[in-house]
């Protein structure tokens, strides 16, 4: 077993192999099925893994393979070494769990591409979750560097799928390079940590580190390490500052947004906290800022939520808002609340985009809600499906987000953060009303096929979203051919998809149902070890427990109560404007026109940093430093130069007589006149 | 056996028998090329027995030959290599047969001319890594010149003169001070022991006085500087590069580059630790604008050969940033990066080459969508991009990261300038691959371009396969470097804490 862990990223990095060499020639089943067992497989040997894992005991609880030395250099040394370790655990079953799901989801939903499309599609993906499973399986910063950097170029091929289309293809850099901005600082972070301790490997930085103080009150090395890896999660894990390349990523096929933007890659910065806890607690500055950030990001984007018109940017900020919320979770030292939400979240939000997915595919790349209504009754697997996804994220108790969420409000509220709370309570309001604002505009009321303009709809022949206009000519590509005629449910295959997933929606939560009603919160012990450094005894590991055990079970009950109340509002809420009166709605934003033209522009961030940031860069590099700078000044001192040495040529020409014997006299003239200065000297 | 004489006379040799070759009508064009391109993969071979029969244990010269030249004033034929020069031999002739294949179809009109030129230069860039004695070293270094300086003035684009004259004024005047210094040296060899040497191990042991390194090593590293380019000595390397054919532009990029890195490893900071360590901060300074200026101009160039020209002068700062760290994590970076880069720097001219001899033109906006014609080439152009940006899994991260390491350790600062670099080395490449490669083919031109070419893909292919097998087993590369380097960090660091105990240094 020990030997098998690398099994589990070679056997997508197998499948992207063959459909990267072979797929051109390959039929559509095999290659889209090829891709989806290595996936299929990749999970079984994950799920050995973790069995085997939970037979350890909990104080030794890692397994570890070494594959060989990768980088070594004088006193580094970088050995490529999977590590599985309870967060690790979580972390591959979600990746290959739902990753499998999406992937047989795919296989139906980008049936219409051309062979060679599809198969490309399919190496990428398995490309990026064999590199998604090295960012969590290994055992140090280089080598999780490695996946981190291979999720995020599969995410710039994946979002510029459609390559003919400039939006995509602009998407795709922009998301590459907002976070190559993140990765400066992670690459600085490991850097101070190498300088400091001397290695890299995760559990031996933890060790080291628990020996230090805590940096209460000062920030020192480990704060500003701490806080460069933090930069780094912000572009991974789209938080402000970084968080701009997400929302534009939707330019990617929809089950990518599922898999890449949703349920895995954008927590790898969540992860990488987890991962190095210990190094985090004892920044309890740096820590602040992760709540704050995490807590303002989730608001902010929450609100932009509530007004974006395209079904899949809205589950892109509701995407972005969630992460805020996983990382208050962190930024509080409620680690294992972060990851609880990290896991239930990928079920639902899997679900959510797998859900658009098939309304997309439904309505032939319609993607604007304004033009959509009354769905319910043509789509019921999507819609049942969705109005589960969404009751979940919503908070509504009994369901995965109410039990992951609570935890963190509660941990929150419990640790003192008590204006952390009220943001994180206000998100969970906003995240209630701008999901039942997306099931009612979508699905509920009438078909209004035509309200707005599609951009997508006349999306030329790269086309955003696969289409049946495609494959059989009869219903054609333009907007009027779905007005009226019948509208296809999800096909068997994502129907599958969306069915377990929304299982897994409405169950994931009951492996953390707290002490305060009556349950064990298996996965916060299960998780534990993980957070401290190896050295800590199963003693201290345990004592966490009873802890969290005893604190005040009354608090966390009204907390709960606090919430619940909050989903039913949000809910109450989009009813009553987005079921019953949609005038309220339109009445809002014609008395608050600034405001709604704020929320809509998304605060105009993009177009500030693209005003204060990317032009001057660009503009002063081309006019000051290459046209100014380096031909002007530079080459016009060397052409300057040249031209005097030009005219003194001129001169010189008589003493040149074009022979070699004088020249050679000259040189020799020269050359004792040097040596002549030495010998004086 | 005479291993590295054969390694540089064999292309010598090659040259000489095209000299030969009676071709005044171009009718045996195809068998000058058949033939430059055999001796080419012989001296490669040479230079893979070097490789495979060096021991990567030992920190010193192997190979060894060692012939009396010009006794009356100490010259020798004195070669050797150690890991060091090692791989940059290597690298010579693992990118000379490439340089060929690549202008096959490009270059029509002089082939036996080029071709010469293209093996005698080979031949002076390897004599130039083995060269032990101060004297054979600035032969071959001024050898070099000459055939470059045609390379680029005969078979270059349309301003290929001017571009030519500004590289041989450029090389030239650095060169002239150090051939001053070398002189200068062997000297002073005289004055302490009675005789003149212009061994590097015999003069790596004199005692210098700090004052005199300081302008010894002035003399030297701006030759290097101006060869490496170091900002900002490095505009005569846009106009090289554009104007030079794309085997010129492979071999400037892949080879001619690392001879200035090369240069202050094995001259300028073994020879004057004091003054290196001394000027080591500015001279880093000045590496790590050039990483940032590099890429900043790149980013707005609108020829792809300027572009890649000048993102060279920002990886070439990186090396120059790691050698002057002067630890095992940023010597040995800094000598991986020096190969990485010519693997890379040498796949991004010559996928360039390939597109400029369909379209007659380098701009990006001729361009556009040539994924849709040409997959492969894309696919290609697209992993040679991703070595270039320091993805890791390819060539580029490992220098990179080595480099960053060990100049943390040295000067935080530096790294967190030069990390700029990560950043912006992906905007301005992927910025031009997209503009080139994506998008709908907006020129009707484009639309019937035709993939690589059997030929193309037979240059293509070795570049692809050593980016990636540089980039998942770097070991390969380093273990053979690590003796030399330390017994080079070494060096420098002892004679640097010998006297600075009772030197003042200015």
């Amino acid at each position: 077993m020990d030997s098998a862990l690398a099994f589990i990223p070679l056997f997508p990095l197998l499948g992207f192999l063959v459909n990267a060499f072979f797929g051109r020639r390959l039929p559509q089943a095999v290659s889209g099925g090829l891709a989806s067992a290595a996936m299929v497989a990749s999970f079984a040997v994950s799920a050995m893994a973790v069995w085997q894992l939970s037979g350890l005991p909990i104080e030794s609880r890692a397994i570890e393979q070494k594959v060989y030395t990768w980088i070594a250099s004088g006193d580094l040394a970088i050995d490529l070494t999977f590590r599985v370790d309870p967060l690790s655990a979580v972390m591959i079953l979600v990746i290959t769990g739902i990753g499998s799901l999406i992937h047989i989801y795919s296989t139906s939903y980008m049936h219409d591409e051309s062979g060679c499309e599809f198969a490309r599609y399919f190496s990428y993906l398995n490309l990026f979750a064999s590199f998604m499973l090295v960012l969590v399986l290994g055992a140090s910063f280089p080598v999780m560097f490695v996946g981190w950097e291979g999720v995020g170029l599969c995410s710039y091929l994946l979002i510029g799928f459609w390559f003919k289309k400039k939006s995509a293809a602009d998407a795709g850099k922009k998301a590459f390079v907002v976070n190559r901005i993140g990765d400066y600082a992670f690459i600085l972070g490991m850097l101070a940590l190498f300088a400091q301790f001397g290695t890299l490997d995760f559990q031996q930085l933890a060790t080291r580190i628990a020996g230090m103080p805590v940096e209460t009150g000062v920030f020192g090395l480990l704060s500003v390490a701490a806080l460069l890896l933090f930069i780094g999660a912000t572009g991974k894990s789209a938080q402000i500052p970084l968080y701009v390349w997400l929302p534009d990523a939707m330019e990617g096929p929809t089950p990518v947004s599922a898999l890449i933007h949703a349920a895995t890659m954008v927590t790898a910065g969540v992860y990488m906290i987890g991962r190095n806890a210990v190094l985090f607690s004892h920044a309890p500055e740096t820590l602040t800022i992760v709540a704050v950030v995490g807590a303002l990001t989730a608001l902010m984007a929450g609100t932009i939520g509530l007004v974006q018109n395209d079904i899949k940017r809205v589950l892109a900020y509701s995407t972005v808002s969630q992460l805020g919320l996983m990382f208050l979770a962190m930024g509080v030292g409620a680690f294992g609340a972060g990851i609880f939400h990290l896991y239930t979240h990928a079920f639902f939000k899997a679900l959510l985009f797998l859900g658009s997915g098939a309304v997309i595919h439904a309505l032939h790349g319609e993607q604007d809600i304004r033009n959509m209504g009354g769905l319910k009754r043509e789509l019921p697997i999507t819609y049942w499906t969705f109005l589960i996804g969404s009751l979940a994220i919503a908070g509504v108790p009994l369901l995965s987000g109410f039990f992951s969420k609570d935890e963190i409000l509660y941990e929150t509220f419990h640790q003192g953060h008590v204006l952390l709370w009220v943001m994180g309570a206000l998100t969970s309001l906003l995240t209630a009303t701008y999901m039942f604002r997306l099931v009612f505009l979508t699905f509920h009321g009438e078909r209004t096929p035509h309200a707005v303009p599609s951009h997508s709809a006349h999306a030329a022949p790269s086309h955003p979203a696969p289409s049946h206009a495609a494959a059989h000519p009869a219903p054609s590509h333009s907007a009027p051919s779905h007005s009226g005629s019948h509208l296809h449910d999800a096909p068997p295959a994502m129907a599958f998809a969306l069915i377990v997933l929304a299982i897994g929606s409405v169950l994931a939560g009951y492996v953390g149902v707290p002490h305060a009603l009556g349950g064990h919160n298996q996965l916060a012990a299960w998780l534990a070890p993980s957070f401290q450094a190896i050295g800590a005894s199963a003693g201290e590991v345990a004592e966490g427990a009873v802890a969290a055990e005893e604190s005040a079970a009354a608090l966390e009950l009204t907390l709960m109560l606090v919430s619940s109340l909050i989903a039913v509002a949000g809910i109450s809420i989009a009813a009553t404007i987005w079921l019953k009166r949609r005038a309220i709605a339109e009445a809002m934003a014609r008395n608050y026109p600034g405001l709604h033209r704020l929320l809509l522009n998304k605060y105009y961030v993009d177009e500030v940093y693209n005003a204060a940031i990317v032009q001057p860069i660009r503009i002063g590099s081309e006019e000051a430093l290459w046209r100014r700078f380096d031909v002007n000044v530079v080459d016009g001192a060397v052409n300057g130069a040249g031209a005097i040495v030009a005219s003194w040529a001129g001169m010189m020409r008589r003493l040149q007589t074009g022979s070699v014997r004088s020249y050679a006299g000259s040189m020799f003239v020269g050359v004792v006149v040097i040596l002549g200065y030495y010998l004086w000297k | 056996m005479p291993i590295l004489t054969l390694s540089w006379t064999v292309p010598l040799i090659g040259a000489l028998l095209l000299l030969l070759v009676g071709n005044a009508d171009g009718r045996r064009d195809n068998l000058v090329r058949w033939i430059a391109l055999g001796v080419s993969l012989l001296t490669g071979v040479v230079t893979l027995i070097l490789w495979a029969a060096f021991d990567g244990a030992s920190a010193d010269f192997q190979f060894v030959e060692r012939h009396e030249w010009i006794p009356a004033f100490g010259i020798e034929y004195f070669v050797g290599v150690d890991g060091i020069s090692l791989l940059l031999v290597v690298l010579t002739g693992f990118l000379t047969p490439i340089a060929l294949l690549s202008s096959w179809g490009s270059v029509k009109k002089k082939v036996k001319e080029f071709s010469i030129f293209i093996l005698a230069l080979e031949a002076a860039m390897v004599g130039v890594f083995i060269s032990l004695d101060l004297f054979l070293f600035y032969m071959f270094w001024d050898a070099m010149l000459i055939p470059m300086y045609f390379l680029i003035g005969i078979w270059g684009y349309d301003r290929r003169v001017y571009a030519a004259i500004k590289f041989m004024l450029y090389t030239m005047a650095g060169s002239v001070l150090m051939l001053v210094a070398i002189l200068g040296l062997a000297y002073l060899h005289n004055v302490s022991t009675g005789s003149y040497s212009f061994d590097i191990e015999k003069l790596s042991t004199l005692e210098i006085g700090p004052q005199t390194q300081m302008w010894f090593f002035l003399a030297f590293t701006l030759a290097f500087a101006i060869k490496v380019p170091l900002f900002p000595f490095h505009t005569w390397l846009p106009d090289a590069h554009v104007q030079a054919p794309t085997a010129g532009s492979v071999i400037l990029a892949g080879v001619l580059l690392k001879m200035g890195t090369y240069g202050l490893l094995r001259f300028s900071f073994p020879l004057f630790p004091i003054a290196a360590t001394y000027f080591a901060p500015a001279l880093a300074l000045l590496a790590v604008i050039g990483i940032v200026y590099g890429a900043l101009v790149a980013m707005v160039q609108p020829d792809m050969k300027k572009l890649v020209a000048y993102s060279s002068v920002s990886h070439l700062g990186f090396v120059v940033l790691g050698i002057c760290a002067m630890n095992a994590q940023g010597v040995q970076g800094a000598v991986y990066q020096m190969l990485a880069h010519g693997v890379s720097t040498g796949g991004l001219f010559l996928i360039v080459g390939m597109l400029s001899d369909r379209r007659h033109t380098r701009l990006i906006s001729a361009f556009g969508g040539l994924k849709a014609p040409m997959p492969r080439l894309t696919a290609a152009f697209l992993i040679i991009t991703l070595a270039s940006i320091g993805l890791p899994g390819l060539n580029g991260f490992v220098g990179e990261f080595l480099i960053m390491v060990g100049a943390f350790r040295w000067y935080p600062q530096m790294v967190v300038v030069a990390g700029l670099g990560v950043i912006l080395s992906a905007v301005y490449m992927l910025w031009m691959f997209q503009r080139v490669f994506f998008g709908d083919v907006v020129h009707e031109e484009n639309a019937g371009l035709a993939d690589l070419q059997p030929r193309e893909w037979a240059a293509v292919l070795p570049l692809l396969a050593a980016a990636l097998v540089m980039g998942i087993f770097p070991t390969l590369f380093l273990r053979p470097t690590e003796a030399s380097v330390n017994r080079l960090v070494q060096r420098v660091q002892v004679s640097q804490t010998l006297r600075a105990g009772n030197v003042d240094v200015p």
